[in-house]
């Protein structure tokens, strides 16, 4: 069974999304999809700064199985990406909702993960 | 799509976590928990292998040793009763039908394994060339399972079973004795470049053995390892596979494999003008290994490019090496290109391949 926090949002695509307090956004991939992936062999990120839409490919994963797009669930602007990440990949696997976070947004829009899946919705759709 | 093969192991996977795939045509477990920590454990341990899928066909008859002679490219001659030997076995053209290990067990008397994808194949091509020969081949594949014991532990954990002074079975040998129990054929040897046994025994035996052997190797470091294992194992130790350095169209000199293309056995051989042709004129396009000192896997049908971006062939195997932790791999290219510098394209990034000699990494076992 995976793990899905119920205080968080989540996209179709498998990411999930962090509300912070001070309005930004911490986006990783979830439980299911590292699961799915098996082991992690390189994240690609994009770089701070950059300007994202929702369904934009913010950067991709790599396993040995497979590489994989990330796609960024809202519009917004990269404020910062986890950099540990370049040199241990497999900590995505290993902690996917916390030190396997993969990015920061400042959202364009404020409010717009509000609108992406609860924890049920996603649970209902990985299940 | 017809339904998946099983092994006698399948509900033992199952059990123990393995994560069940289509591996052709055979349901088969890609990995338990990760694919590159069963890697590592049969580098630094021991890992235990279902491979029961291979085909085993018994050659047999006053015949037996002369025809596979002739089948084979390495020389069959040489063997004598107990002693395995590795060789591809080709087409006319010199392009491979599959490779195989020849046991000899007597006079007249041999079993030869061949990959699962290709037992029909090579059972259709071997009666096809039995000829005069007097010789039967059956294919017995569905009588034996196999279980592949491999890693620096993995002759302790097999000995710790067994009665029989495995310690004599040298590598390239086999006898019979029996472990846990379960009469087998104990052959030393293996797909991933470290020491092992390979148990060949009665698929009603399969599971008693399987738990004896991960019961005797826990405490000793063995974990069970997958398929995906098994594959970045190989390619790490620099040994081929059907379909990826060996094809129809590859021959064995192509591939590298010209120390198992005995054209002087003494012997004719299906392939041999050809294979001779080859080695006189050169082949035109060869098998070389690389590594990138980047994380990110060049995976199979990669383009592979001169420096001023003409093509020069595609990847045939990519993985990420857990030991160097880089991407290691290989390729098919032109002749002419194999001596030039090479890179490849990896979602727009321009990468070097840096051409290796394999094995990758130091190996007790550097070949079969």
């Amino acid at each position: 069974m995976s793990n899905i926090p119920a205080e968080l949002r989540y996209a179709k695509s498998h990411e999930w999304l962090k509300l912070e307090s001070d309005g930004s956004v911490v986006i990783g991939i979830t439980d299911y999809a590292q699961n799915s992936l098996g082991d992690i062999t390189y994240v690609q990120m994009p770089k701070v700064g950059a300007t994202l839409k929702a369904g934009d490919t913010f950067g991709v994963v790599e396993s040995v199985k497979a590489a994989s797009d990330l796609y960024a669930p809202i519009d917004g602007t990269v404020v910062a990406v986890n950099s540990a990440l370049d040199a241990a990949p497999e900590t995505v696997n290993r902690a996917p909702y916390g030190e396997g976070w993969m990015l920061r947004l400042k959202p364009a829009t404020p409010g717009a993960a509000e609108q992406l899946l609860d924890a049920a919705a996603y649970g209902k759709l990985v299940s | 799509m017809s339904e998946l093969k099983r092994t006698p192991l399948r509900d033992f996977h199952a059990a123990n976590g393995g994560r069940l795939v289509d591996f052709a045509g055979w349901e088969m477990p890609v990995q338990y928990q990760s694919i590159l920590e069963e890697h590592k454990a049969v580098r630094r341990t021991a890992g235990l292998f279902d491979v029961s899928h291979m085909g085993e066909v018994d050659v047999r008859g006053p015949d037996a040793g002369r025809f596979l002679n002739h089948l084979v490219t390495n020389d069959v001659a040489k063997l004598y009763p107990g002693r395995v030997l590795y060789s591809p076995m080709c087409y006319a053209n010199g392009g491979v039908v599959d490779d195989l290990l020849v046991y000899m067990r007597g006079a007249g008397d041999f079993l030869v394994v061949v990959n699962a994808s290709n037992i029909s194949k090579d059972v259709a091509w071997m009666r096809e060339q039995a000829g005069v020969y007097d010789i039967s081949i059956t294919d017995r594949s569905d009588e034996y399972a196999l279980l592949a014991v491999q890693g620096p532990r993995a002759a302790e954990i097999v000995q710790s079973l067994s009665g029989a002074k495995l310690g004599l079975v040298k590598y390239y040998h086999f006898t019979e004795a029996t472990v846990a129990g379960v009469a087998c054929l104990v052959s030393r040897t293996g797909y991933t470049g470290e020491d092992g046994f390979e148990l060949y025994h009665a698929p009603g035996d399969a599971v008693a053995l399987a738990n004896a052997l991960l019961e005797a190797g826990r405490p000793r470091g063995l974990q069970l390892a997958g398929l995906g294992a098994r594959d970045s194992l190989r390619l790490e130790a620099g040994y081929p596979l059907y379909g990826h350095e060996i094809t129809a169209d590859i021959s064995p000199l192509a591939a590298g494999l010209g120390w198992t293309v005995k054209l002087e056995k003494g012997a004719d051989f299906i392939g041999r003008a050809a294979l001779l042709a080859e080695k006189q004129t050169g082949s035109a396009q060869r098998i070389i290994f690389f590594k990138t000192g980047d994380r990110r896997i060049i995976r199979a049908g990669a383009p592979v490019l001169q420096a001023d971006g003409t093509p020069a062939g595609r990847v045939v195997s990519g993985t990420l090496s857990p030991i160097l932790n880089e991407a290691i791999g290989s390729a098919l290219v032109s002749a002419a290109a194999a001596a030039q510098p090479l890179i490849t394209d990896v979602r727009g990034t321009k990468l070097n391949l840096q051409l290796v000699k394999p094995p990758f990494v130091e190996l007790k076992k550097s070949s079969p």
